[in-house]
């Protein structure tokens, strides 16, 4: 795909994301983990907020989950995914335990139920982004 | 707080045409429903001294109430706008009567408008603030709700089917009320045709857009007594928010709505079964099903249930949304609930009136599945 191509919504990575999103152009997860409480947070940000602690270190994740809620998109919300339609928009509990949202890909939407387990892959949108979606593991 | 216990009261309320209507702006629809209101109470500009709104969605301005005072001839001793989404309006009738009793103002204008489905050229441009880990999934606030529908029917079997039925009653009343965007009955066959948007929810499970808007006026039950219409008392308020991003709820099939229940039922001194009618804030039909649980009209799970014939119906155990709500009146960030709480406890609504109500529960409720969430009791 040549530069430019893509119509999707991109994130603009600020000076809380982008290791997360750095991560995501190496094939990684990464999440922080609260140094003083130990918690894992999604999404990334400055303060931890169960405890409210400014120490964190980034972990790497297994990228294995569960799909713990989804739906099947009929409506092309921005134009860039009217080629897709239907889409899968899913809520995947990581094995760590938080959960995010991304796409369910490579599966007939009618095959997608809740606690099917699912894999991270990652598809490069842009030189600068990269993202993660999930697979049938 | 129970010390406020209708100590506060709405006095007037207004509500313009709404639907598609044409010829008015975002700024004319909150200045026409404030206008009314006023009116409504017998006050004018003269006696308002606090002004309370929110922004239209389209296009946020930099000090907005202030914009709405200046154009309404008030120069205000209390004033903001809130951001609460769908639970702006009734939360800004609770900080009409907080602001009153902390001496700020004495009546308080509430008002909401906006001109969403007209393509003016607007100088704002609207955001969620979800645009690093939610858009670029596809994901609108319309979405997340699907979701957490799915959620209610993994859990608990309920059923489209049953989301169905709440879309025939919202539709029933919008057909007794005149001013209503969608008059055209609906059958449960009609919403089994109605196409996916995003599964599990139909075009007739999603609220309307619209132009239009609402308002109220706020003051002391002890000023209400010399004005022109009979007074409807603010019998308690409650706010529960809980989260801004909806993917680490706990439980996506129970709400703040619970908790603010809890408060609510408790500062009005009911319960459920003193409820006559219910205006829920219905942006999705899955909406109204959790807040019938959450408000203890039936057990976690049983919404599905409860819905069916014809329980929130006029005439049913609960009638939910006389008006016809978002899903069938029109989507006024659900300040029109509240007037419409107003009209049923006046005895104004003619046709779909409820008979002899004296207590009403209004709800708001925003962002991405139940963020936030707001109630007033009132009482006539
Ligand atoms: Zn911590």
């Amino acid at each position: 795909m040549a530069a430019g191509d893509y119509t999707k919504p991109l994130p603009i990575p600020d000076e809380d994301t982008q290791p997360y999103f750095e991560a995501c152009k190496r094939g990684e997860l990464t999440l922080q983990r609260c140094d003083a409480c130990k918690t894992l947070r999604f999404e990334p940000d400055n303060i931890c907020p169960k405890c409210l602690s400014d120490r964190f270190t980034w972990e790497r994740l297994s990228g294995n989950g569960t799909v713990y809620t989804f739906s099947v998109v009929h409506h092309a919300y921005y134009p860039g995914f009217k080629s897709e339609l239907p889409y899968v928009i899913a809520v995947v509990e990581l094995a760590e335990g938080p959960r995010m949202l991304t796409n369910i890909i490579d599966c007939k939407p009618e095959l997608v139920k809740i606690g099917m387990p699912v894999k991270v892959t990652f598809k490069k949108c842009t030189e600068e982004i990269t993202l993660p979606y999930f697979v049938p593991a | 707080m129970s010390n406020l216990r209708d100590k506060y009261c709405i006095v007037g309320i207004g509500e313009t045409p709404v639907g598609k209507v044409d010829g008015i702006t975002n700024l004319g629809f909150n200045l026409l429903a404030a206008k009314l209101a006023i009116e409504d109470a017998g006050l004018t500009n003269k006696d308002i001294d606090g002004v309370l709104t929110t922004h239209p969605y389209g296009d946020p301005p930099f000090m907005y109430s202030i914009q709405i005072a200046e154009k309404l001839g008030i120069q205000p001793t209390y004033t903001t706008d809130l951001n609460l989404g769908g639970a702006t309006p009734v939360a800004l009738v609770e900080h009409a009567v907080m602001g009153i009793e902390a001496g700020l103002a004495s009546t308080v204008v509430v008002s909401f408008g906006e001109a969403l489905r007209s393509k003016i050229k607007h100088h704002g441009k609207f955001r969620m603030g979800r645009e690093d880990f939610g858009n670029p999934y596809g994901e609108v606030v319309g979405i997340t709700y699907a979701m957490a529908a799915r959620r209610h029917m993994h859990q608990y079997g309920t059923t489209n089917e049953q989301f169905g039925h709440i879309a025939v009653a919202m539709r029933k009343h919008a057909c007794l009320n005149p001013n209503a965007q969608e008059r055209e009955p609906i059958t449960i066959a009609d919403y089994h045709a109605s196409p996916w948007i995003c599964e599990p929810f139909r075009r007739l499970d999603i609220c309307l857009i619209s132009n239009g808007g609402g308002a109220v006026v706020v003051t002391s039950a002890e000023r209400a007594r010399n004005m022109k219409k009979k007074p409807v008392y603010i019998s308690a308020f409650a706010e529960q928010h809980t989260h801004k991003n909806f993917y680490n709820m706990p439980d996506m099939t129970t709400w703040g709505a619970k908790r603010a229940a809890e408060k609510l039922y408790k500062n009005a001194g009911v319960g459920p079964k003193d409820v006559d009618v219910a205006e829920f804030y219905d942006c999705f039909t899955y909406t109204v099903l959790v807040q019938i649980e959450d408000y203890g009209f039936c057990p976690k799970g049983e919404g599905g249930r409860f819905v069916e014939n014809g329980n929130i119906e006029l005439g049913g155990e609960l009638p939910v949304n006389t008006h016809g709500g978002l899903l069938s009146q029109a989507h006024i960030d659900g300040m029109l609930h509240i007037t419409e709480g107003v009209k049923q406890l006046r005895g104004e609504c003619g046709p779909r009136q409820v008979k002899d109500a004296e207590v009403c529960l209004v709800t708001g409720n925003g962002g991405s599945a139940g963020a936030t969430h707001s109630s007033l009791m009132l009482r006539r």
